[in-house]
């Protein structure tokens, strides 16, 4: 056996998948009809009751759909209704926006926090009590004060992510060893200096760390937010095919939200591998 | 009498209980359109008639002394005489005029349900753009959500429950605004459905902790599945359980058996029965036949800064409404709303719920073509009896001005003023009688009616 580990995975990923599909398949079969009914009464009925149709699309149905949506994601039918490419546009630019705002506040006010032990010890119970609140309840008072629906999502998002990046960031700023800052104390580096050439590259790893958390919360909650707020987004498709109870279209969403969930997470990770340094 | 009977018709049947609620036969009902407020074959014909409509109610507002006088006569020589005092043309023209909206670019915030028909069909169907409007209709998560959204601004109008506007006039859920309803959207058009497991148990008296879900809490599907089941001697604050549940999450709940029932808007009951959840227990029609369910919502500010936009966008709706109420419509109105644009549901589901010819679950076919209606008149004996609901359990605490609240908000009075102009005849008065599971209400005594419920919540 020497094929290598790789390969092998990828095998029994596979095999795994093949496995999921085949069961899902046989599970959402349909069944003969359960009563006989008159032809009248059955043209007003859907299938799930007429031909004992599983409620549950199986793996076709998903992927003829899947095929559909991918032929043309960007139509525009209107305000209601348009197609998943733009759908999952305005989610991301949604979770980009609120994301950027947090980043500009999170990372600076840590340094701040991190830099300072009276201030770290001060604003301690502030963020203890702040970090587990979710999100999404913060989503009325949003709509209340700010008065506008998609800069409420954007706040919301914006208050999810910026915990993790702030609590990473005072962390690695705090931790940063004793001795490289006594070695620019030392060679009298200034405040200012000191922070951007010793404390910023040693804590990036940390901070990247944080900042990879928090996109990953962002995503999670971005489709909650929209499925709230309804308009535009990813979430909202969820929530109007589900509306229709169309399962079919809600699996294709899952999906697609899994997959960029996904990218979103490799280009943060790929940003931490930049700055990591071997001690 | 409905808004939009014709007053021609010396053998219109005064009282209501035809199978239409119009005509007593189909044959009738084809014959009477000659002289009616019907969509002809022009607009301006259109208005001619509804004018003329206008001035034979006014002469003769009484039905009896019209028959009479119509029964003498015939219709055209009637029609004839009124033409030679009364300058039926000049004035047809007068009233189709109307001032330039201040604000063209509209955003109406609608729930995905077919209450909405006549706020949702305005769009596809041209209504908006023929009063000069353009108008995008925006499909919103949930109640609360269109009532913070139309608070913020976001929405210059919206598809609101009836009684919301007076809730939000109020303060009830939410901080005091003063909003106000142009016009009625549906009257009947609800249901309750049960699960399939209780096909069996259908006196309401067996109910006794079971689960129910209605759209919201200042919704006509609380008031009145509250009432129906205090008339048969359950209390619903106590005996079962009331969810405020959003109508896409009930047919959901109800295959998942979280729920045992509901009462909610339609197209949700005709699509639980579609998906073979559930069966009709009974229509809203059958509680309360002619009750409101949805309205069309604007804030007062609105109307002060924009008020022109604010009477073309209810002429639209008005229009479209009175579009709706023909039954020889709903076909083609079931089409237009049903893309994922508007309401997303199978055209079959619509069709069934906007024709009345449904399936009830338990494999019969019903017939029933005032299953939902449209009638846009906002009548303020409504307004009253809500409030009286509200009291009752609990929603409202101390006194009430009925009346003051009721004409703040049900703008009877401006609507009744539009539909003149556009040709429409309104009723004459902005109060009527009703009846509720066969106990008349009488809008002059509420203090009254309150106090004959034996069942209600403890103040």
């Amino acid at each position: 056996m020497t094929t290598p580990l790789r390969l092998r995975a990828g095998l029994v990923s596979l095999v795994l998948l093949a496995a999921f599909l085949g069961i899902w398949h046989l599970a959402t079969r349909s069944t003969a009809p359960v009563t006989t009914m008159s032809p009248e009464y059955a043209k007003l009925m859907g299938l799930t009751a007429t031909q004992g149709k599983s409620a549950m699309p199986g793996p076709l149905d998903v992927g003829a759909k899947l095929w559909e949506h991918l032929k043309r994601p960007f139509y525009d039918n209107g305000p209601n209704d348009k197609g998943l490419g733009i759908q999952l546009g305005y989610s991301i630019a949604r979770v980009g926006a609120g994301y950027l705002l947090a980043v500009l506040v999170a990372i600076p006010l840590g340094f701040l926090i991190g830099m300072s032990p009276l201030l770290s010890k001060a604003l301690d119970p502030f963020i203890q009590v702040l970090k587990p609140i979710s999100p999404l309840a913060w989503m009325p008072l949003a709509l209340y004060t700010i008065k506008d629906s998609s800069v409420s999502a954007i706040f919301v998002i914006f208050i999810c992510s910026i915990w993790p990046m702030l609590l990473n960031t005072v962390f690695g700023v705090a931790s940063v060893r004793k001795e490289w800052i006594n070695v620019a104390r030392t060679l009298e580096v200034g405040t200012v200096r000191r922070a951007f050439t010793v404390i910023l590259p040693a804590a990036a790893p940390t901070i990247l760390t944080g900042m990879r958390i928090s996109i990953g919360i962002a995503w999670l909650v971005i489709v909650a937010a929209e499925m709230l707020v309804g308009g535009t987004g990813i979430g909202y498709f969820v929530w109007n095919e589900w509306n229709n109870l169309s399962i079919t279209n809600v699996i294709i969403a899952i999906l697609l939200i899994g997959i960029v969930g996904m990218l979103l997470d490799q280009i943060l990770a790929r940003f931490t591998r930049m700055v990591t340094f071997p001690e | 009498m409905s808004t939009f009977d014709n007053p021609f018709d010396p053998d219109r049947n005064l009282r209501a209980g035809c199978v239409c609620g119009q005509h007593r036969s189909a044959a009738e009902h084809e014959q009477a359109t000659a002289l009616h407020c019907e969509p002809v074959a022009s607009e301006e014909e259109r208005y001619e008639g509804v004018v003329a409509s206008a001035v034979m109610r006014a002469m003769f507002p009484q039905d009896v002394a019209r028959r009479a006088f119509l029964k003498s006569v015939g219709a055209s020589t009637a029609l004839a005489a009124l033409s030679q005092f009364f300058p039926i043309k000049t004035a047809t023209e007068v009233f189709a005029q109307a001032g330039a909206p201040e604000k063209k670019d509209l955003k109406v915030g609608f729930i995905p349900i077919t209450c909405a028909t006549p706020i949702i069909m305005a769009a596809p169907m041209g209504f908006y753009s023929k009063h000069g409007l353009n108008v995008e209709v925006v499909k919103t998560a949930g109640w609360a959500v269109i009532r913070d959204k139309t608070i913020n601004k976001e929405y210059d109008a919206a598809h609101m429950l009836a009684p919301m506007p007076i809730a939000i006039s109020l303060g009830l859920g939410a901080n005091a605004i003063p909003f106000t309803v142009p016009a009625i959207e549906n009257i009947n058009g609800q249901g309750i459905t049960l699960a399939m497991k209780h096909k069996d148990k259908r006196d309401p008296k067996d109910w006794k902790g079971m689960k129910f879900a209605i759209p919201f809490d200042y919704s006509m599907h609380n008031y009145l599945l509250r009432y129906y089941l205090a008339e048969h001697g359950l209390d619903p604050d106590t005996d079962v359980q009331l969810r405020s549940v959003p109508p896409p999450e009930m047919v959901a709940n109800l295959r998942a058996d979280n729920i045992d029932g509901f009462l909610a808007p339609d197209n949700i009951c005709q699509r639980a029965i579609y998906d073979g959840v559930g069966f009709m227990h009974l229509l809203s029609k059958e509680i309360w036949d002619g009750h409101p369910c949805c309205s069309f919502a604007a804030s007062r500010e609105f109307i002060t800064t924009a008020p022109n936009s604010f009477a073309a966008l209810t002429r639209a709706i008005v229009d479209a409404t009175a579009y709706a109420s023909k039954a020889e419509n709903r076909k083609q109105i079931a089409e237009a709303i049903a893309p994922a644009n508007y309401i997303n549901a199978p055209v079959t589901v619509l069709e069934q719920v906007l024709t009345g010819t449904y399936a009830d679950g338990l494999g019969g076919v019903k017939t029933d073509p005032k299953r939902v209606d449209f009638d846009p008149f906002p009548w303020q004996s409504f307004a009253v009896w809500m409030l009286t609901q509200m009291k009752r359990w609990g929603q409202i605490k101390g006194d009430v001005d009925y009346k003051a609240v009721a004409e703040q908000v049900y703008l009877a009075t401006d609507t009744k003023k539009l539909m003149t102009e556009m040709g429409l005849t309104p009723p004459a008065s902005a109060y009527k009688s009703f009846a509720v599971m066969g106990k008349t209400f009488d809008p002059a005594k509420p203090d009254d009616y309150l106090a004959s419920f034996k069942i209600k919540k403890a103040s």
